[in-house]
């Protein structure tokens, strides 16, 4: 058994220590948010918080974890109405929406460090995050949005 | 077809008042108003005595928008409190048909808004008029002297009112009128004015279901390792170490290769890697990219079929004094949808349920009649939200891998393909060999335009090519070439390689929009002539193309000064019923690209949401320019030699440009948004290049090689 904490919620779960956090939170907890692009870290699509930081769970062993706080999408708030969450709906970001979360998980990282992003700082800590869709400027808007730029 | 599509058949009744409110009545749980009954004038829409306006989504939502367009056509009509509005995917049935593809379900070709806005709009203009009929009866006042709005009948001169929901169960009594008058545009109250997307709230906090999603009481999770060659078979197998993995239930062949299936995706994966297949790789494991381009440049040497033939373009090119040759190369694309191919089935001896991210209902269901051996109808679709489509999801390989894999192992199973089943078993945008002539006369004005084109058949995948031999999608932009030239020829020559191929986001346009922009281009340079005022001069037969090449030209800023090592490109054209220019604004730095902004007009007719027509335009340009910039795909030993985002790149945050887009007014029917603005992304960014550096652009994807020095 290894015990997780995902979104303040303690999670036994039974599985192989080497299977990567992405399936733990999808396959064995049910969470579906958080979701699956390559599973080799190219794509962003399954980022998820541990203690604040994002990491990309298609390549984070459950047994890496530790006691550390898992935040998936659906931990961003409760009710959707994180600044992102509403800067999201005010541009009309998703289109699939299919990357969506792990845009929004990044996006939150790098507000939390950097409340008033730059382009570059958005470069920087959005470009592992692709967007099939091509968002990518409603993306930015909505960043600028949440902080109030 | 006209049997399953006539308004005859979808206006009947579906009785409300006395059936429904019957069998919907369970005694002493439920007596309330929203009980009594509801209102069902035809397939697409049920008014319940709450209020509730439920609309029935037969195409697709995969973030194109749908899921709100298509019930603003049906509310304009039915004026109704658009808050009220709830939808539900239909079912795989016909009687959900888009006339468009002959009454099939299938979202593709920007065809939702073409294919259904009569339909949906009649459909909300009878309810409109049988709720108007009877609030009429009930006030003995004459029908032309009420009115509707947001959900109410109105009667001006009485002041009375009544809610629709008042009104279900005696309209559901009267007969469907035959005729319905539809709303001028100019009176439109909903259509043309943004509204916010019914899905975005979902997609915000990962509530959201898409296929890879679904969840099944004792579901299994299954990958498939297939053959690395196209047309491989599997020669033998062993799974006995597969079998040693903890989690692992089931190892079955099937048609596609060997599903292993486990309690979870990892535990499969696993499997999967442990798993010992041989492979019978079939004829065509030495075949490589560099063969079938070869074969393509012989057929080039022969006239292909024509499709067609205006003047006399050969004997043009022969007696002008500038003419010039010149040949466009253009590789296999992978459509590499954000959510990899997935596909949930239940078969039971007696019935198959699909759960499936699908473009193609309809084909869908043919897949798994298919592959459960079960009549169409035990087979039930299940559509959930699409992670992408662009054509991919239009397939139905992804339902035969679940339903055969259920079938095998008897219980619920959830097939997920990996990233690189997804790269390397794709049915890809064909390869394109284009042979182009052009010529001018001494005045610089164009006499000639000519093109060979070779390419697998597109039109092939529907069925047979028309007697004239011509696929019309491959020559979309070419044969339809709208420029004042007076020999034009285009011809087109068949062939297939045996490696798998389909519809991409714009089809044949994303070859056109790219080789006859480019080829407009040079004709206009080698002229001396501005690109631009080249094109706004061969448009005078095309007033909508005109106006847009002149809206982007503005709003581009076009011929005015730009930053040192700027540079501006111009495309125009016309495809799925649209009208699309582009301006991008670009530098090279030591042959790498970079596109700082791109400018886009579009004619797409009548609006119905225009933010979602912005969003398509914008996002569109992003697939076009990341084709353009990095696609590829190679065929190396019968297998594609990518496999991932790694070597099959895509633009990100840091590269993408800003896409301002401006929408022409217009009272034509409306044209697709879906695909325009990707055909003509590389023509403008390819002629922004050439501005930028002199090179000219025959070959894609864009090397910083062929742009240095
Ligand atoms: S799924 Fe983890 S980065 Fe792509
Ligand atoms: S919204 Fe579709 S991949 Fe980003």
């Amino acid at each position: 058994m290894i015990s997780l904490n995902v979104n303040g919620k303690r999670y036994d779960v039974d599985v192989s220590p080497d299977m990567p956090l992405l399936w733990v939170i999808r396959d064995a907890i049910g969470l579906t948010g958080t979701k699956f692009g390559c599973g080799l870290s190219q794509c962003g699509a399954c980022t998820v918080h541990l203690d604040g930081e994002p990491v990309r769970s298609c390549v984070t062993p459950v047994s890496s974890v530790g006691a550390r706080k898992v935040t998936t999408i659906e931990g961003l708030s409760p009710d959707s109405t994180h600044a992102l969450q509403t800067a999201w709906v005010a541009e009309q970001v998703p289109q699939c929406g299919y990357c969506q979360s792990g845009q929004l998980m990044s996006a939150a990282a790098l507000l939390a460090k950097k409340p008033k992003p730059s382009d570059a700082d958005i470069d920087a800590a959005m470009s592992g995050n692709i967007c099939r869709c091509g968002t990518y400027q409603r993306i930015r808007r909505a960043i600028h949005r949440a902080a109030g730029v | 077809m006209a049997s399953t599509l006539s308004r005859r058949t979808f206006l009947k009744v579906s009785a409300a008042g006395g059936a429904l409110v019957i069998s919907g009545y369970i005694p002493g749980l439920n007596d309330t108003a929203e009980a009594a009954g509801s209102f069902e004038p035809n397939v697409w829409l049920k008014i319940g005595a709450d209020d509730t306006v439920t609309i029935t989504l037969s195409q697709l939502e995969m973030g194109q928008g749908v899921m709100t367009s298509m019930p603003m056509l049906v509310a304009e009509e039915l004026d109704i409190d658009w808050n009220k509005i709830k939808t539900e995917w239909a079912p795989a049935d016909p009687k959900y048909g888009n006339p468009n593809f002959g009454g099939a379900q299938l979202t593709a070709g920007s065809n939702s808004v073409r294919g259904m806005w009569k339909l949906l709009r009649e459909a909300g203009g009878t309810a409109r008029a049988m709720l108007v009929t009877a609030a009429a009866k009930d006030w003995s006042v004459a029908e032309n002297t009420c009115s509707t709005e947001k959900g109410e009948v109105i009667h001006k001169a009485t002041g009375r009112r009544a809610r629709y929901g008042s009104l279900v169960d005696k309209a559901a009594a009267l007969p469907v009128p035959k005729d319905v008058s539809l709303k001028d545009p100019k009176d439109f109250r909903l259509l043309g004015k943004t509204m916010p997307r019914l899905d975005i709230p979902e997609k915000v906090n990962g509530r959201a279901v898409f296929g890879i999603d679904v969840k099944r009481p004792n579901m299994l999770i299954a990958r498939v390792v297939r053959c690395p060659v196209f047309g491989g078979k599997v020669a033998t197998f062993n799974a006995d170490k597969a079998k040693e993995v903890a989690g692992v239930r089931h190892v079955v062949q099937i048609s596609s290769g060997i599903a292993v299936v486990a309690d979870n995706y990892w535990a499969a994966s696993k499997g999967a890697q442990a798993l010992d297949v041989k492979w019978n790789e079939g004829s065509l494991a030495n075949l490589t990219s560099a063969d079938i381009m070869k074969k393509y440049k012989a057929l080039a040497e022969q006239p292909g079929k024509v499709a067609r033939n205006d003047g006399d373009a050969a004997g043009a090119v022969k007696g002008a004094g500038r003419s010039f040759e010149r040949v466009f190369e253009l590789p296999f694309l992978a459509h590499a949808c954000m959510e990899p191919m997935n596909c949930t089935a239940d078969v039971r001896s007696d019935r198959c349920d699909v759960w499936v991210p699908t473009q193609g209902q309809t084909a869908s269901a043919a897949a798994a009649v298919a592959a459960s051996g079960l009549p169409a109808k035990a087979v039930n679709i299940h559509t959930t939200y699409l992670g992408g489509g662009f054509g991919r999801r239009g397939e139905a390989d992804f339902v035969t891998d679940a339903v055969e894999t259920s079938k095998a192992t008897g219980k619920p199973v959830k097939v997920i393909w990996t990233r690189e089943d997804d790269i390397q078993h794709d049915y890809y945008r064909p390869v394109s060999y284009v042979r182009m002539w052009g010529a001018l006369d001494p005045s610089g004005k164009p006499v000639a335009f000519m093109q060979r084109l070779v390419q697998q058949s597109l039109m092939k995948r529907l069925g047979p090519l028309p007697p004239n031999g011509v696929d019309f999608i491959s020559v979309d932009g070419s044969a339809t070439l709208p420029y004042d030239i007076p020999n034009i020829r285009v011809e087109y020559t068949e062939t297939d390689p045996g490696i798998p191929y389909g519809f991409w986001r714009s089809v044949g346009a994303s070859v056109q929009g790219f080789v006859v922009e480019g080829f407009i281009d040079e004709l206009a340079t080698t002229a001396g002539k501005d690109p631009y005022q080249f094109r706004h001069d061969l448009l005078s037969k095309h007033p909508r193309h005109r106006a847009v090449l002149d809206l982007v030209a503005e709003k581009s800023g076009w011929g005015k000064p730009l930053p040192a090592g700027h540079a501006r490109g111009i495309a125009v054209m016309e495809a799925f019923g649209s009208i699309v220019g582009e301006v991008a604004e670009v530098s090279v730095t030591n042959g790498a690209v970079r596109v700082h902004k791109v400018w886009c007009a579009v004619d797409t007719g009548w609006v119905i949401n225009p933010d979602t027509i912005k969003a398509q335009m914008e996002g569109g340009t992003i697939y076009g320019l990341t084709a353009a910039l990095k696609g590829e795909i190679t065929i190396q030993n019968g297998r594609v030699a990518q496999h991932h985002f790694n070597d099959y790149p895509m633009i990100r945050h840091n590269e993408a440009p800003e896409v301002e887009v401006h929408i022409v007014p217009s009272t034509e029917k409306p044209g697709g948004i879906g695909e325009p603005s990707t055909a003509v992304a590389a023509g403008a960014l390819a002629n922004a290049i050439f501005a930028a550096t002199g090179k000219r652009i025959y070959t894609l994807p864009i090397r910083a090689e062929q742009l240095r020095g």
